[in-house]
Parts: C-alpha cells; structure tokens; sequence
C-alpha cells in the first residue's frame, strides 16, 4: 500500500447503529443517528454507561465481529465499513499503561506506521515530527515504562497521529491523569488541531476542559439514541440540567464544600520525620519516596495529601494504612486506636487492621476478592470475628446506603466505574474502621459519583471517623480538606535517591 | 520491568551480536548435545563456551543471579540421576530398591554437565539481548509470523506488571482483612486465590493491550514495514561458526574418546 497523505478528515455516518455485547440483554448503545463531517472537531458526552467507548470503539472498528456481539443499523466511515477504514482513523484509550507496545519510545510511535506498511525510510522523520508535536522531548531510545502518566498518553498520542489519521478518536484521554497530565495532553491535541485537517472526536466527562477546543458537542442519551446535538454554548446551556444529572462536569458547576471546618479531634495516628518508600523487584535497595513527614490523623477531620506525580503519596497511604513499613522515622497509633496492639500499623494481623483502618485503592478492581457483591461486603466482618448475623444485617444496610442493592447478585467486576467506586469504600467502611484511607478516589469519576462520594465522606466524619485521602483534586480538596498535607516540593527526583533498606 | 524488557545490557562483543546469531549458536550446540549422554562432549562444550563468556560482558553477580536455576537444575538432575539412573558397575551404596553404583554416577556427571552446557548459552543469549531486536531478527531473518513475534513482545511488556499486580493484590488482600491467619492451609488458600485474581487481572489488561494494538493497525491487511532493520553482518556469521566450531569439538572429542553414545540407539 501506498503512504501518500491523504488529505482531509473523514466523515462519520451512523443510522439507527446499535451494539448488543455478545450475552447480555441490555443494548449498549441504539438508534444513534449522526453525522460528523470532514474536519469537525466534536466532544462526545453522555452518562456513564451511555455507550460512549461503545461508539468510539465501533467507529474504530476494533469492536470485534459477530461473535463479539450483535449490531443493528449502519456505521460508515466515508462510506467504507469501519473495519475496512482503520488504516484512516486512530484511536487513543484512557488507561495509560495498557497501551504502550514496545519497550522503547521511537518503536512504540513506529509501530502504527508500520502496521500501515508505511516505508520504512518515511517512519522515523514521522516518529520525530509526531513526538515534537505532542512535545515529548526525550530521546527515542528512552524506555517506554519510565514514563509518567501524562507522558504515556502524550506516546499513545504521538503514536496515533504519526499515522497520519484521517480520523483522530480520544476516548477519554486524561480521566486517569493529574492536573498537569491532564494540561499537557489538552495542549498537545490544541496543537495537533491546528495543524491538521483530520476529523476529531473526544469523548470526556470534564467538559471545561475541552469545550474550548471543539465546534460542536453531541450527547448520547442513556435510553438510546442522541440528547442533544449542536454548538458547544447552546447544548451545553441548553442541556445543563439533563447533563447534570447524567453526571458531566458542566462549566460552572464547581463543588463547594460540603461540610463546615471540623474542630480538633482526638488523634489516631502521628507521624514523625517519617520515610516511606518502596523495594522494586529485582533490586536491593529500598528505594525512598518520600521523607521528612509529619502528621497526625484526627477523629472527624480530613486530611488530604497533594503533590505532582512522583511524590510518593500513594507509597504515604498505603505506609499509614499499615500495608507497607516505614524505612524511617515514627509512624505510631494511639493508645485509644490500637486498642491493645503494637504501636505500628504494619504490625497488626490483617483481622486486626480491617477494624482499625479501612483503605480505598486507586484501582478498586484490584481489592475485590469475591464473585458477588453481597459476598464481597461481607468479606471484612467475617474476617474481623462478627458473627453471620450481625454480619448479613451490616451488609443489607450497606447496599441501601450505598444504592447497591440491585447489583447485590451482581460480579463486582462488571458494575460501571462509578458503582465499583461506590463498592469499594462500601468494603472499606463495612468493618466501620476508625481511619479510612483512600488513594485517589474521585479519579475518573463522573460528577455523579462525585457528589455521593463526598456526600458519605462528610456523614463518616460527622460520626467520628478520621479520613485521609490521596487527592489531585482540586474541587475535592475544597469541599473536603481540613488538613492538607503537600508532598514532593522540596525533594529531588526520586530516581537517584537510594537508601539501604533497614529491616 | 526493567528487568524483563530493557536488562542492563553491558556493551560487549557478544551483546552486540544479532541475537538471532545468537540463538542459532546455541541450538547447534544444544541440539548436538542432546544426541549423546557423556562426560566428554559436554565437559568440552562447557569449557570451550566458558573460553567465550569473557566476551559477553556480564558481570560476576549477575552471572550467578541468572544461572541460578540452571545449576540448580544440574544439581536436582544428577542426584535423580544417581539415585535412580539406569545401574552398572559396582554398587557403591544402596537403600531398598534406591542404589548408587559407578554406572548410574558417570551418567549422574555427564547429566549435570550437559544442563549446564546447554542452559548457560541460553542464559548468557537472553542477558546480552534486547529481546526487541530479537523479535525483529526472528520476524525479518527467519520469517516467522509478525503477529506470533510481536504478540509475544507485547506480552512480555505485561510480564512486569504482573509483579506489581501481585504485590498489589497482596496489600488489597491485608486490607480486606483476609491477609494472613489460618496456618499452612489458610496459606495454600490465599496463594491460589491470589493466582486466580493475578490471572483475571492479566487477562483484562492483555484484553485492553489487545484493542489497544489492534487499533493501531496491528493485524491488518496492508503488508507489514520494518522500522528496524535486522541485518546479518560479519560478526553474526563468525558467531555461528563459533556455535558450530564447539559443537563440533565437543563431537569429535567424544567419538575419539569413544564416549559418544546416542540417546536413541
């Protein structure tokens, strides 16, 4: 095949298009009818669970065939079935780490080329040209997994356009990053826009982020077919209340707080020029992530732990959760919070921690443990010595509490983000744990989610409960934080930073 | 991660050989060796590749780290080997139907030492090779299919995550309150749930990577490019001719000495 550059976007044409996943009953998406012209650049919205990746993916012609699933109506892309097109259109997925391909920089952006067949004296001034357009300025032999989040999905990016796509789909390209993350990549695509010709969908739940970059934004409705279709200003005027509800971070819809300033409270946990770190596998040495940190964990107080990538907060919660040691310094719990046990959290017998300290992963897929959500509430109390009955009574409150109800039969890892977010501080507070730690826990969330979280958080804390959270979230801070603790503005880069393990 | 895709490799003359040159060498030598049991083609073999391993430029402690399992392997075969191999010769001790004699030790020795002279080629091939350009040299020199190659590529990136995956799940499972406790049997219990959620997880990410891979074009229709060329210069073919110089020793030493003896007689 030839690798001349085509010109132009593509055009994008759905009617009465509808995607069954092979085995269930409920249809992801149905009836969308739309048509995105050549060049458009187009924000895709709609509740979670409306089938937006659905459509991304389709239109990518990576969903897969009839055994995958049944479709029903048209999908074209400039008339060709989308399968057919894919050498024309690049998709771009939300989780950085799986979508990296290769272990070094220039070969992960070469590899769409290649698989186009493009000739390979032609790939690498395209690999350079597409990593200085996303402004990824290392050298191409760097190793792909050294990069931060932001980094990864600026590769992922430099990767689809190297392939010079009619068509250009970013599914959700900054919900797993932080702020920073989230800028640079926004800028990257500002830029792309700019420069090129070809047609843009991206499909996102914060709409302020984007809204400035597109000329046109089309919602899906969950019921099936389109909500709303049209200039950015009049839907989402228009629609604020429908996108509201369906949980998009519409402009101007900025959280406040959701609870007055907390008093003192008594402390359950301190920490003195703590150090914390991690052993990487394979290596000797332990390597430190942070160090120098003082705190003090307080009854119905939040304190919230902020900093760039890097920093070591995540390394910081899962310390003061009692799941890793400290390297250095003192990490002590008080007499009224131990109850009896040693003084350190990593000491304590897992039984023994799960009525002290409840914690919420940033991934919930990694803590569930059970093939049903009934069960998997049930996980902590059994193991905390609560007998069965005391036990199912704790679990039936829970899913009302946290409208899990109708999911009680349900795998835990089939829910929507939003419902398994909801599991897993379900699982967390279902031992009714004095501290809760949770490590980014508005991450990628709709707004929905967003403020039933919050909502919990401030009823645990009024009940006494102390919470610390790993946070880069502004609106979160703001309604939350009572303390905040910053991490990561004085020290050096971490990678050099090297001290002997002290067992 | 980084010990599984991008090893420290130490510029050497050996790294800087292609890989599939590499591993040409170390079948000959391999494939050689399996066709006899006897002290003297593996003893040679092993001698002569030890005259090579100079030239590969791993270091002391990672030599050891790396060949760790293949020593422990030699050491597991010749005492299976001693205890059980087929008997000859005088008995030299013996516990029921379990007897040493001078036989089944010869055989225990020439064991050991083709599990060693077999799996340190091995080892030293994957310690000086990105296994990027190895992949580029099998799919471009031997033409085996890009999808087979690059998928295990790919899938090799997973390797690492699975290590952090694993601790992950473990520091969930104390989280959860189902961490420890319960003795052996709780143990045996939290290991094989442990390998089944590391399983599920595995399968979602290689699921997401497979999309991700598919998306750009992998597997499609248009005939695949190279960025990276792999070539066989000079240097490639005089490793093959190494492999195939010690395989060649190694046999003739064994005929001359009248050791040879082929497996299947």
């Amino acid at each position: 095949m030839t690798s001349q550059r085509t010109a132009g976007g593509a055009r994008v044409l759905a009617r009465g298009w509808g995607w069954r996943h092979a085995g269930r009953s409920r249809w992801a998406v149905r009836d969308v009818d739309l048509q995105i012209e050549p060049g458009e650049r187009v924000l895709l919205l709609g509740a979670s669970g409306a089938g937006k990746s659905t459509l991304m993916q389709a239109i990518a012609g990576v969903l897969g065939g009839d055994e995958e699933g049944d479709a029903a109506g048209t999908l074209t892309i400039d008339g060709l079935r989308p399968a057919d097109a894919r050498e024309h259109v690049a998709l771009v997925l939300q989780d950085p780490d799986s979508q990296v391909v290769m272990a070094r920089l220039g070969d992960d952006v070469a590899f769409g080329c290649e698989n186009a067949g493009v000739p390979a004296e032609e790939i690498w001034p395209r690999v350079e040209g597409a990593l200085r357009d996303v402004g990824l300025d290392l050298p191409l032999s760097s190793s792909t997994s050294a990069l931060s989040g932001g980094q990864k999905q600026r590769l992922a990016l430099a990767g689809a356009i190297a392939m010079r796509p009619r068509l250009l789909l970013l599914d959700e390209p900054t919900a797993n990053l932080d702020p920073a993350g989230v800028e640079e990549v926004r800028d990257a695509v500002q830029r792309l826009c700019r420069g090129s010709e070809a047609t843009v969908v991206i499909v996102e739940h914060r709409v302020a982020v984007w809204s400035s970059l597109v000329d046109r934004v089309i919602v899906l409705d969950e019921a099936g077919g389109v909500l709303a279709d049209g200039r950015p200003d009049d839907v989402l005027d228009g629609q604020r209340a429908a996108l509201d509800a369906a949980g998009i971070w519409v402009r101007g819809a900025a959280s406040d707080r959701v609870r007055g300033q907390a008093g003192a409270g008594d402390s359950l946990l301190t920490a003195e020029s703590l150090s914390v770190g991690r052993t990487p596998f394979g290596v000797r040495t332990v390597q430190l992530a942070a160090c120098g940190i003082d705190f003090a964990a307080q009854r119905g107080r939040t304190m919230v732990v902020t900093g760039p990538n890097g920093a070591g907060k995540s390394t910081l919660a899962l310390t003061a959760a009692g799941l890793l040691r400290p390297i250095d310094g003192r990490l002590a719990a008080t007499d009224a919070f131990r109850r009896g046990l040693a003084p350190e959290p990593a000491r304590w017998r897992s039984r023994q921690l799960v009525t002290r300290i409840g914690t919420v992963f940033q991934d919930p897929e990694h803590q569930f443990v059970r093939s049903t959500v009934r069960d998997e509430l049930a996980v902590g109390p059994r193991a905390a010595g609560v007998d069965r009955r005391s036990a199912d009574a704790r679990v039936e409150e829970l899913l009302v509490r946290l409208r899990l109800g109708r999911l009680a039969a349900a795998n835990p890892f089939t829910l929507s983000g939003g419902e398994k977010r909801r599991l897993s501080v379900a699982t967390a507070i279902a031992t009714r744990p004095d501290l809760l730690v949770l490590d980014e826990p508005t991450f990628g969330q709709d707004a929905r989610t967003w403020r039933e979280l919050a909502a919990l958080l401030a009823e645990l804390l009024d009940d006494g409960h102390a919470v610390m959270a790993v946070t880069h979230d502004d609106a979160f801070v703001r309604a939350l934080a009572d303390d905040v603790l910053e991490l990561g503005t004085t020290t050096e880069p971490l990678q050099s930073e090297r001290v002997e393990a002290r067992q | 991660m980084s010990l599984v895709l991008t090893p420290d490799i130490r510029s050497s003359r050996i790294a800087a050989v292609n890989p599939v040159a590499k591993l040409a060498a170390a079948l000959l030598i391999s494939l050689t060796l399996v066709l006899t049991i006897d002290w003297v083609s593996a003893g040679v073999a092993l001698a002569l590749e030890a005259v090579l391993l100079p030239f590969a430029g791993v270091s002391a402690r990672q030599f050891w780290l790396r060949t760790a399992p293949v020593w422990i392997a030699a050491a597991a075969a010749a005492v299976a080997t001693a205890l059980y191999g087929a008997d000859s010769g005088a008995v030299l001790w013996g516990l029921g139907p379990v007897t040493v004699t001078e036989g089944s030790l010869a055989l225990a020795g020439a064991i050991a030492l083709r599990v060693l002279a077999i799996g340190i080629p091995g080892v030293i091939l994957f310690a000086t090779s990105d296994p990027t350009d190895l992949a580029d040299g099998l799919a471009q020199l031997v033409h085996l299919p890009a999808r087979f190659v690059l998928g295990a590529l790919a899938a090799l990136r997973l390797v690492g995550l699975f290590i952090d995956d694993w601790r992950a799940l473990g520091r969930a499972r104390r989280a959860r309150g189902i961490g420890d406790g319960g003795g052996p049997i709780g143990a045996i219990g939290r290991l094989g749930s442990r390998s089944f959620a590391l399983l599920v997880l595995s399968l979602r990410r290689g699921s997401k990577l497979a999309t991700a891979m598919e998306a750009k074009g992998f597997g499609g229709p248009a005939p695949r490019t190279w960025a990276r060329k792999s070539r066989f210069t000079r240097r490639d073919i005089t490793m093959i001719a190494l492999g195939a110089a010690i395989a060649a020793f190694a046999t003739t030493a064994a005929v001359l000495a009248g050791s040879w003896s082929f497996v299947v007689s």
